[in-house]
Formats: structure tokens, sequence, C-alpha cells
């Protein structure tokens, strides 16, 4: 960024709920079916047919708006937003516009660590339109099919300030939003299958003045990889007009991922009066009292608070927290394990390192994983006992996986006795406190060895048995990599 | 008629068998297509439903349904060439519920170009004419129903009314013709003009058959998120219960010009009538009356031009080639429609245009709450209104559709129940110097049909009717 320029952000973010079903019919939602199987006159405005809205589609809005703190409007209202276009088959979009559902707000999320908070304008209720269709196989030269399957997907439009002030801070925002959509269940957020999508407004302004000046908006960046880059290349351009003494225009703008350029799509000059009116076909749904308290009230512990928290309690670094907290049910499995373990590094090791790895093979979430948290506690007791050694309990593991006989039965047909309790405890911990180091070693930096060895004497009582220790922590580093970085 | 079908006396085949005979002899153009086959396949199948004992409601009785109401399978044009090869896929809903009880569908009937008119002149498919005089309008935009019903070509039709596209037919055809509450039949398979105003209704030639056609199509419907769940009661009974104490309504803003002298005093004798029958009248004031034809034509224009932006030239209607996208919409669109449609979608585009909307779209909405409070003031003093349902009878045909404004004007007394989503209907109650039919109109409070039907049918009993 150029001396004395900053770069200004906002962000719409449109996400579609996960519901079963549209938001004003009864097809199905469900991703990748031949095109047009998912329609029926509603969704294809056929003359006659009339939207009726999806509870559950405003359930989810609203669990977001709460999770978000933003004020609910009480009445559900729609309007009608007007233009042609091949795959819009009413000839308007359903969409809220003088109420929307949720109102103001702020989210909360880090950029390398550091806290930030960008406030929220609205996040409102709407209809996704189709789909044309160009560059397929099945698809001429000169033409264009429709495919209305996505006609009528319920979506929310989740529109930020223009407070974000580099492409990096708007990848982050849009990072922990996933998070937070998945952790509520209000959303899959994958961006590859269209379920999140972003347009961002930029403009470049001396730092600190009041507006936010000519602002250029990047449509449809459908990976944070292309939101990131597009903006750098916004900005970068915006600097470089700036710089010859130029102003930057109006325009509406695409990305180009193949050429890593935005290409101008239409200039603002153009801009389409879509004439709102109300919706006369979905009367006003008001939304009680009593339901929006029951929702606040189920509303899980958010991401973020709860990465800052497993930091707090289980002292574990920032990647390690942020990376169990992407998926809820694998940091609930995480707690069930270190809380009845006691020791926390050695269950973050594990379930970033052997579990993770065991699901992914399987093909399982975490929420699906055959070994239940109960019983992978009872393996690590006994390695955090020293009664079982890291590799003997890996393939306790797999035999637990591959049989499904109970960690018990395992346990008590072994034989006996490894090492003092601690000495393994504080080869975990030292291996935790140096997983970069780990990772070096098993790449090749073997003489790393000896420093492992000083800092697990050093832990230790002087009655420490060095022979003991280097065979341990031979094995130990022996075995596979204890994190999934390191895969 | 029912009575005989049931008896057994004559048969439904033999019943659709005349409608159908009339209908192909019918000067009056009242149906948009007629379709025998399927028409008289029902009726053996419902001939054998009877000898079961097994039979519906409206068990072999013949029906025109408006071509702007789906039929499944069958085309729903809306008088348009824009519609013109449109086959529905699914039924309305009160269409179903028709069919449920045993009803026979004949024909799609005429009506104005997608109900945008006051006088049957504006279809696709030629002008419908009125069964009194061949010279003149029946009225619209349910034209066809209304004329079709007035010649007996079938036993009942549906209409649909947005600003009083039922009630002025029936008034200048000399039927009866109901528009129910707002939402107490559902709009589902309609195709929208004014969505916040359209209604289906049915139209009659006795406030009896009034009553039982809408027991049938009336209530809640899963798939119309405006349709009530308000019980729906059997009409037919309501209707013994006559007049005796009901206090009615006369607004004297109904009883001036453009009201001629020859309607004021029809409706007037038979109020007097009426009273004669036990009923109160007290003179009351609706004072907004004079705004309710601007208020209408912008909410209905607004409405009409987004509802029609999905007869875009890609999915109905043949496509006229053009270079661009753009260009191919507006040259299909200006070959689709006609004059009166693109009249309103432009005057509705106006209406919500960003510089206009606050003047226009927004204003009109204030002045519908005002209307309707005129009326809620007038039903604490009394139960309905009595008023004339068209400001003349039926007029010669081109008469008016040189002027629009004109025209505009059929509809001074029956768009402010359609704006407030009033119950009205219009029957009978007189004839002018030519012999030509005045229609009475009564206005009910919200979902007391029940009301509006008891003063409808004190109305035909003093008029002799049986
Ligand atoms: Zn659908």
């Amino acid at each position: 960024m150029a001396e004395g320029l900053e770069a200004v952000i906002g962000l719409e973010v449109h996400v579609q709920l996960l519901t079963a079903s549209k938001l004003f019919c009864g097809c199905s939602t469900a991703f990748g079916a031949a095109p047009n199987t998912q329609v029926c006159p509603v969704c294809l405005g056929l003359p006659g047919a009339l939207p009726v809205l999806n509870r559950r589609a405003v359930e989810l809005a609203l669990r977001l708006g709460l999770a978000l703190g933003c004020e609910i409007d009480r009445h559900c209202r729609f309007a009608r937003k007007q233009y042609f276009y091949p795959d819009l088959p009413k000839g308007y979009q359903i969409t809220q516009f003088w109420a929307p559902l949720c109102c103001g707000g702020r989210m909360e999320f880090e950029v390398d660590g550091t806290p930030r908070s960008v406030r929220l304008r609205h996040a409102h209720l709407e209809e996704d339109a189709g789909r044309s269709v160009h560059a397929e196989a099945y698809v001429a030269e000169d033409e264009t099919l429709v495919d209305l399957n996505r006609c009528g997907v319920p979506l929310v439009e989740i529109v930020t300030e223009p407070e974000l002030h580099s492409p990096r801070e708007a990848a982050c925002f849009v990072a922990e939003l996933r998070r937070l959509l998945r952790c509520l269940g209000v959303s899959d957020g994958q961006m590859e299958r269209g379920s999140l999508r972003c347009d961002a407004n930029v403009s470049i302004r001396p730092k600190g003045a009041p507006d936010q000046g000519v602002a250029t908006e990047i449509k449809n960046l459908n990976s944070l990889r292309a939101l990131e880059r597009a903006l750098a290349t916004e900005v970068a351009r915006q600097v470089a007009v700036r710089g010859q003494g130029e102003a930057v225009s109006h325009q509406t703008l695409c990305w180009d991922a193949a050429a890593q350029a935005v290409a101008v799509m239409r200039d603002k000059e153009y801009a389409h009066d879509y004439r709102y009116s109300p919706e006369p076909d979905l009367p006003p749904a008001c939304i009680p009292e009593r339901w929006i308290e029951k929702l606040r009230r189920a509303l899980p512990e958010l991401p973020l608070a709860r990465k800052r928290r497993l930091e707090r309690e289980y002292g574990l670094p920032p990647e390690r927290a942020y990376l169990l907290t992407d998926d809820s049910s694998l940091a609930d499995y995480f707690e069930a394990v270190a809380k009845a373990v006691g020791v926390p590094q050695l269950a973050c090791n594990w379930m970033t390192g052997a579990v993770a790895r065991t699901a992914k093979q399987l093909h399982v979430s975490i929420a699906e994983f055959p070994v239940p948290a109960s019983s992978l506690a009872k393996l690590l007791v006994e390695v955090r006992d020293g009664a079982l050694s890291d590799h003997a309990a890996r393939q306790v593991l797999s035999t637990m996986i591959a049989t499904g006989r109970p960690v018990e039965d395992l346990l008590a047909s072994r034989g006996t006795s490894l090492p003092r309790p601690e000495v393994g405890r504080v080869i975990e911990e030292v291996l935790f406190q140096h997983s970069t180091l780990v990772s070096g070693y098993r790449q090749g930096k073997k003489q790393l060895f000896g420093f492992f060895i000083g800092e697990v004497m050093r832990k230790l009582p002087d009655e420490a048995d060095p022979q003991e220790v280097r065979a341990l922590l031979q094995e130990r580093l022996a075995g596979p990599p204890a994190d999934p970085e390191g895969d | 008629m029912r009575s005989l079908l049931l008896r057994r006396e004559v048969s439904c085949v033999e019943v659709v068998g005349a409608c159908l005979q009339r209908i192909a002899q019918s000067p009056l153009n009242a149906f948009v297509s007629v379709c025998p086959e399927r028409a008289l396949r029902q009726a053996c199948a419902v001939d054998e439903r009877i000898a079961r004992h097994r039979a519906g409601m409206l068990a072999g009785l013949a029906i025109g349904v408006k071509d702007n109401i789906n039929v499944r399978g069958w085309k729903t044009t809306c008088a348009s060439r824009h519609l013109a090869d449109y086959v529905a896929p699914f039924h309305a809903t009160a269409v179903r519920r028709l069919l449920r009880q045993d009803a026979i569908v004949l024909g799609k009937t005429n009506m104005d170009e997608f109900a945008m008119g006051s006088s049957g002149e504006s279809s696709h498919f030629g002008p419908t004419r009125n069964p009194h005089c061949l010279e003149r309008v029946p009225g619209g935009s349910s034209s066809g129903s209304a004329a079709a019903v007035a010649a007996r070509e079938v036993w009942a039709a549906l209409g649909s009314d947005t600003g009083g596209s039922v009630r002025q037919p029936a008034s200048f055809c000399g039927v009866v013709g109901l528009k129910p509450t707002y939402g107490r039949v559902s709009r589902y398979g309609l195709v929208a003009f004014g969505s916040s105003l359209d209604q289906i209704g049915p139209l009659t030639l006795s406030v009896q058959d009034c009553a039982l056609v809408l027991q049938v199509i009336a209530g809640h419907d899963p798939h119309e998120a405006t349709s009530s769940r308000l019980p729906v009661l059997d009409w037919q009974r309501e209707l013994d219960r006559g007049i005796s104490g009901l206090r009615l309504g006369r607004p004297a803003e109904y009883f001036q010009p453009p009201a001629s002298a020859e309607v004021r005093d029809a409706v007037d004798a038979t109020l007097a009538q009426l009273v004669g029958a036990g009923a109160g009248v007290e003179e009351i004031s609706l004072p907004h009356t004079d705004y309710a034809v601007a208020t209408y034509y912008v909410t209905c224009t607004a409405e009409a031009s987004s509802n029609l932006a999905r007869f875009d030239g890609m999915r109905y209607g043949a496509r006229s080639a053009a270079n661009d996208l753009d260009e191919t919409y507006v040259a299909t669109r200006t070959l689709g429609f006609g004059p009166e449609v693109k009249r309103r979608i432009l005057l509705g585009c106006f209406v919500l245009s960003a510089g206009h909307y606050q003047a226009y779209y927004d204003k009109a909405q204030r002045v519908r709450t005002l209307i309707a409070q005129d009326f809620a003031r007038a039903f604490e003093k009394v139960d309905c209104l009595v008023t004339p349902t068209a400001p003349t009878t039926a007029f010669r045909m081109g008469k008016r559709t040189v002027n629009p404004l004109t025209m505009y004007l059929s509809d001074v007394y029956t768009v402010s129940a359609s704006l407030c989503g009033l119950p009205a209907i219009s029957v009978p109650c007189g004839r002018d110097a030519n012999g030509l039919p005045i229609g009475l109109q009564v206005i009910g409070k919200p979902f007391d049909e029940g009301t509006v039907l008891r003063v409808a049918r004190a109305v035909e009993i003093a008029r002799g009717q049986r």
C-alpha cells in the first residue's frame, strides 16, 4: 500500500441456508442434480403459482442474526426486485428491501491472531435465481441454456459496513463467518458449491478520511483465495490509477481467475432501477417473541469464543485452538478427552494427529468417528501414566477401529509396565511445545535429537535415566507425525 | 336442475350435451375454448356416481371457467396472444374443489386480455357480446363468464374480480356475481393481475347457486399464503334467515353522478322494498370515495407490471427474433400484448420507478388505508352497504374503448370494496328503459359473506323470484 493511503472494503456475502426445501416451495435444494429436475410451478414462476414461506429458512436466518447480535424485525416482510434476466423466471426476485429480518450487529474475527471486529449493516432473506449455462460440453458456442434448479434456493445476504482495510482482513472475516455458519448449522458454507459467495466494494482513500470515496464492485468471488487475490489486484490497480493523477470510476467488475485479473462487467452509469414493490403474495409473517427467545437460548458457544477459551483453559497455542474449533464436534470431542485425561496437550496432539488422520482415511467426520471420546480417553490415560507407549497406543486405536472391541478388553490383554509415568508425560509436553522442531526432525534434521533429550532431562527430577529417555524419545519420534500439517 | 339430476330425470350427459349445443350455436363468443370430449367423458363418470349415490355437491352441473384460471391439461390464454398456446400443468385450487364435487367444466370463458378492461372488448379472441343486446358490451373483465351464465350456456361460471370484474359484468348481463372477501378463496392457479386485489368469484343465475359455489371453492389452501383459515360456512342455510332487523347503509357518494338517474332510482326503489322486508336504512358517508378510482389504478397497474414481467418472451408466446437479449424482450412483448395491457404495464412501471414511487404508489397505499377507515367507521353503524354496482347499464360496443379514462369510470362503485378486500355481490334489481339489467351491489364486513348473500337473496324475493 502506498504511503498515506488505505483500502476501504465492504462485503456482501450470500449464504445458502441449510434447508431441505426451497424458500417458497417444497422443491429439494440438494446439490448436483441434473439441470431443471428440482423445479415446480412455484420456482418456475408459472402463471398462477404462488409462494409460501419456508419456516425453517426463517428460523436459520434468525439463528444467524441472533448469533451476530442483530436487531430482529418481528414482521418478516418481503419485496419484489424487478429485472429481466433469462434465469429469473418471474421477472422479479423476492427479497427483503424495506425491512431486513436482521439489522445491525457485528462480527468478531482474528487476523493472524489480532482481534478485529466489523459492524454489519444487515442480513436479509432472499431467493436465489437460476443459472445460465455456457461452458459445458453439451452447450453449443452460440447457445445459452438455463438451469432453474437454484431458483428459490434460500439465501441470506449479509452486508458489512465498509470497515475492512486489507484483502487479508476480508479473507479472515469470511473464513470466520464460514466457521460461524457451520457451527450454527445455518449453512454448509461450501464456496466451491456456491453455498457462500461474496461481492466486494473496494475503494482507496487517504488514511483516516471520513468517507469511502468512489468504489468499484467486484462480483461473485467464490473462494477465499479468489477473494484475497482479486482484492489485492484491485487495490493495486486503484493505487496505480491514483498515482497517475486519475480518478477511479464507478464500475462493476468480475474476477477472472485464469488471468488473475479483474475485468469490467458494466459501468455503473447503467445502474438499474429495480422498481422495488411490496410482495403482495406473502403477508407479513409475525415472529413471536417466544420463538426468538427459544432460539437465543439454544445458541451454542461460537467458534471464536470457544477458540479463545480453549487457549485460556487448556493452554493450547492459537493455531491448534483454531483448528479444533473449525468443527464444533471436533472441539466437543477434544474437550471430553482433555477433561478425562487431564493433559490437554496429549489430547490435542492425538486429536490433530492420529484421530484426524484416521477419520480422513475412513472418510468420516468427527461426529461419526467410530471410537467414542470416552474410549480414547481411557487409552490416553494409559499413555499419560506411562503404561502404554505412544506407538502401542496407536496400535490399540487401530485394533479398536478394525475389530470394534472395547478399549478395556484390548488394554487388559496387553502386558504391563513401561517406564515411570512422568517420563511419558514430559516427553509429550516437550514435543508439543516444539512441534515445529519435531517436523523439522522428521524431515531430516536429526541433530535436533540432542535438543529434545536436553529439554526432557531438564524437566525431569534428577533421578531420571537418560537411557530410558533416549529409548522412549526415539520410539516417539519414529512414529507417524503427530500433527496434520506434517502429513 | 340439481334436483332433476339427482332424481335422475335427466342425465349429466344430456345436460352437458344440451349446454354444448347452446354454446356451439351462440352468437356471444363467450368461450375461448370448449372441450366436448373431456366434458362428456366426465359427465358419464358422474352419471355413474349419481347412480351409486356417491356424487358430490355439484354433481353434473356445467361450469365455465374464466380463461385466467388454470385447468390442468387445458390452455390458459388470459385472452392474450402471448399465452395463446400455453397449457396449464396444474389445477387452480378453486377448480380442483369444483371437480371434487363433480362439477363438469365445459370450457374456458372469454375475457379482457389479462383481466384488464371493463367491456370484454380487449380479448385477443374477439369481443364477447351481451346476451340482452348483441350490440352492447357484457361488461368486463369476466365477460364470457357473465354472458355464458346469462344465456344459460352453463349453470355457473368462475370469474376473477380485481376492481369489479365479476360484479360489473354480472350487473350488465343481469346475473348474480360475488367477489368474496380477499383471502376467502385461494388464488392459487389464478394468473395474477393485481395480487393484493384479485379474488376468484362465482357468477350464477341465483343467489342460492352463488352461495353453493362459494361453499365449495372457499377455504384455506396450503399453497396460498394469503388464504384465510376461517371456517367455511353453509351459506345456503344463511339465506333462509331473512333480513329482518338488518341495518343497511346507503352511502350518499354512490347515489350521485356519474350514476344515471335510472340506476339510482332502481336501487332506491329496491331499498324501499327491503325496508318493507324488515330492514332499516341509514344514510352514511364514505368521504374518500372520490379517490378510489385513482388509488385503484395506481395500485393495480403497479402490481400488474410486476406480475406480467414473467411473460418476457423467453418462455411464453412466439419469440420475436432480434439482435440481443433486451431487444428480444422488447420485440416479443410488443407483439404479444394488446394496447390496454401495454398501457397498464407502462403506467405500473412509472408509478414504481425510483423517482415516482413516493408520489404515486406510496401515496396510493396511504389513501387505501383512509378508504378502509371510511368503511370501518360505516360498519360501526350498519351491517352492510347497498349501492349501484355500475353507474350505467351496458353501453354500446366501441363507445368507451377510444378513451380509456371513461372506461375506468365503469369501476367507480366496485373498486373501493376491492381496495379494502371486502365481500361484495351484484344482484339484478331492475331494468332500464331499453330493457337492460341494472345491478345492485351489497358490500359487507370482512368475511361476512353471510349477510351479503342474505341481502342479495332479499332483493331477489322483492323482485318476485322464487
Ligand atoms: Zn419449486
